[in-house]
């Protein structure tokens, strides 16, 4: 996983709410069995319409996705945050995510932000009104900045840790691989197994 | 000293491998489901790290999401990603029920299906319909790719700690209310992220009346609420529900599974951190009128004025909605005409959903120039509807009688809306697309989606005159 500590870019406001996981990468293009290449069709449909603020020149080369409410909620396809990745976003900020697609942004080393509503009011607005702002998600001082605006946010020390780390989850997990067998060694044997006899 | 605990806190400490301050749970998983869509880049990172499968035995695969449900041309690509799971499962030992094998199926139904979900464990699955599992008493999420390399490397999950959420729906349902209007009916009063952080326990009297496959259909659309998960607390109708089946505990052990399972439920005195309560008796067949499943209404309601929303942004949420579904406020539900009707997805595919969809059917006509398709959830289902005689009373019908799968649930397989096709589907989604593109989805019950069929135009079985046979977990 990339590391992520500060990123300074420009930002792409999408102002809607409740935007799942189905429109940042819809089903037709989850057939590939690659990790990478899911740039071109991050919003896919959205985008055939040329007003659509992902087409928009002035938006061009964004980096910080600045979203509505409920952002990621549906499928738990972590392809739409390997799209947003490929596409070349390192942050969504948003009043609130859901919890899979959080989760899935912080395995991959997209930085979840989220702020109070009014707060991403502001931004989506500032963004909005001059497409070069330069907005920085900083995740050493937990706070997101740009001119005239600051806003602080939360996230778990251990989550922030790794992010800045860039550590891989499966490492850190396994340090408790004797916890893992010990745990094993004492599951009940009524538990069922998969195997075809049953 | 002993404190009153929640079934989920209760499943969840009992998972606890590690434990540290400042850090997320280690949970130990006792069954993990995988299919083709969300696994092959987790098998892929395994090699990369050359690491292997923990526990095989613990592990179980399907086909779902890429398979035609009838013949005809196969997608290359979509070929290519069943048989990397193909591929996948062979090389590190993992149980798979391919296409063509008996015990294939939607990966939330052969689950159950097979006695696999058991009440107490810890069930996951790169899907977020995987709360259906939650229904036995069992605490299952929803995860993605990551955490499933995670899993098959480890059997573990790191998670933080969720909320606890009761809600609680009391008293008898009303005719012809069923499972899916019960969870319809509360994810538009909670919201789409009603849930958000928080693991929803289904409770009441409305809830312990339903059947295992009502309360699978309730826990299912649990993640359209944002809940982490959905469970209802394990009774004589879960016991009875998995006793006998091919991978339940026999003998002793069974004896030994059922004094543990009587062991799980939320203490009386244990306190929630949100409650919810319903009265059964407010909620009635429900419609979704919008592209997201809390734009919900009563099927007697109407299409709502965008501008009767106070808050800015479900007013523009609701513009976007009507103007995408090509409805006008004000419009009765009834009013509105499917040109489709799908009965099938692993909210409403099972045998129970079929025979109350048949019951509604036999005898009668799907309405001239209406698509109607039913897709049963895993081969066993079909076959035993078949040995009912169901498939012959679709049929006759003028359905479409297909082999299993997530068909028409989402645009991934052959089964598709075209753009501006409008259908009544008894699915969990009604998201922009989500059936294929430009399509427009109606979340309904299989006994509306049934009634619908016939009539041409929203309505229940009751409208028709068709009494429903009591005590069905439609
Ligand atoms: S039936 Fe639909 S919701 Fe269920 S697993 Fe398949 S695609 Fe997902």
């Amino acid at each position: 996983m990339q590391p992520f500590t500060t990123h300074t870019g420009t930002a792409l406001p999408l102002d809607r709410s409740d935007v799942d996981t189905d429109q940042i990468i819809p089903a037709e293009y989850l057939k590939r069995i690659e990790r990478t290449g899911f740039g071109p069709f991050l919003f896919a449909e959205w985008r055939k319409d040329p007003g659509f603020v992902l087409n928009r020149p002035a938006h061009a080369g964004a980096s910080i996705l600045v979203a509505g409410p409920n952002f990621g909620s549906g499928s738990s396809r972590e392809h739409a945050v390997w799209a947003l990745e490929d596409a070349g976003f390192r942050a969504v900020i948003a009043p609130s995510l859901a919890d899979i697609f959080r989760m899935n942004c912080t395995k991959v080393g997209l930085l979840p932000v989220r702020l109070p509503p009014d707060a991403v009011r502001r931004l989506m607005d500032a963004v909005t009104g001059d497409p070069t702002t330069r907005v920085t998600v900083d995740l050493e001082a937990k706070a997101v900045s740009a001119p005239g605006f600051h806003a602080a946010f939360d996230i778990d020390d251990f989550t922030r840790w790794r992010l800045l780390e860039g550590l891989d989850d499966i490492g850190l997990s396994l340090r408790h691989e004797e916890a893992i067998t010990a745990f094993e060694a004492a599951r009940p044997s009524f538990l069922p197994t998969a195997t075809r006899s049953g | 000293m002993t404190t009153a605990t929640t079934l989920s806190q209760k499943v969840w400490d009992q998972h606890l491998v590690h434990r540290a301050e400042g850090e997320p749970d280690l949970l130990y998983v006792d069954l993990h489901l995988v299919h083709e869509v969300t696994s092959a880049q987790a098998f892929d990172g395994l090699r990369l790290a050359e690491r292997t499968v923990r526990r095989p035995d613990l592990t179980v695969a399907t086909m779902d999401h890429n398979v035609p449900t009838a013949p005809g041309p196969e997608d290359p690509v979509s070929v290519r990603q069943m048989e990397a799971l193909a591929r996948n499962c062979a090389e590190f030992g993992i149980e798979l029920y391919p296409t063509g094998h008996i015990g294939q199926g939607i990966v939330h139904v052969i689950g159950p299906q097979m006695g696999l979900t058991q009440p107490g464990l810890v069930i996951v699955c790169g899907d977020s319909h995987t709360s259906t599992h939650g229904a036995f008493g069992a605490l299952a999420f929803g995860i993605g790719t990551s955490e499933v390399e995670h899993v098959l490397a480890t059997q573990t999950l790191s998670q933080p700690t969720p909320g606890s959420m009761a809600v609680t729906v009391d008293g008898d349902l009303p005719p012809g209310v069923t499972a899916k209007d019960v969870i319809l009916g509360v994810i538009a009063r909670i919201g789409t992220g009603g849930g958000v952080g928080h693991v929803i326990e289904y409770r009441g009297s409305a809830i312990r009346s339903l059947s295992m496959e009502g309360r699978m259909t309730v826990c299912n659309m649990s993640i359209e609420a944002g809940a982490r998960a959905g469970m209802v607390a394990p009774d004589d109708t879960t016991f009875a529900y998995v006793e006998g089946r091919s991978h339940a505990p026999k003998g002793a052990a069974w004896e030994r599974a059922l004094d543990h399972w009587r062991s799980l439920g939320t203490d009386p005195d244990a306190a929630f951190d949100r409650e919810v309560r319903i009265d059964a008796w407010e909620l009635t067949p429900y419609v979704s009128w919008g592209t997201n499943p809390a734009q919900t209404v009563s099927i007697d309601g109407a299409v709502p004025d965008p501008a009767s929303f106070e808050d800015p942004i479900r007013r523009e949420s609701a513009e976007r909605a009507l103007a995408y579904m090509a409805l006008r406020p004000g419009t009765a539900i009834r009013d509105i005409r499917p040109d489709t009707v799908f009965i099938g997805s692993c909210t409403n595919s099972r045998i129970e959903d079929l025979r109350v969809a048949a019951d509604v059917l036999r005898g009668r006509r799907v309405r001239d120039g209406l698509r109607a398709m039913v897709v049963p959830g895993s081969m066993l289902v079909k076959a035993q509807a078949e040995r009912e005689g169901l498939d012959q009373v679709f049929r006759a019908a003028g359905f479409d009688w297909r082999d299993a799968g997530c068909s028409m649930c989402l645009g991934m397989n052959p089964d598709q809306l075209s753009p501006g096709e409008r259908c009544a589907s008894t699915s969990n989604r009604n998201f922009e697309g989500r059936q294929g593109k430009g399509g427009r989805t109606h979340l309904v019950s299989p006994a509306v989606a049934a009634a619908t069929a016939i009539a041409g135009h929203f309505c229940t079985p009751a409208d028709l005159g068709i009494e429903r046979r009591a005590a069905d977990g439609g």
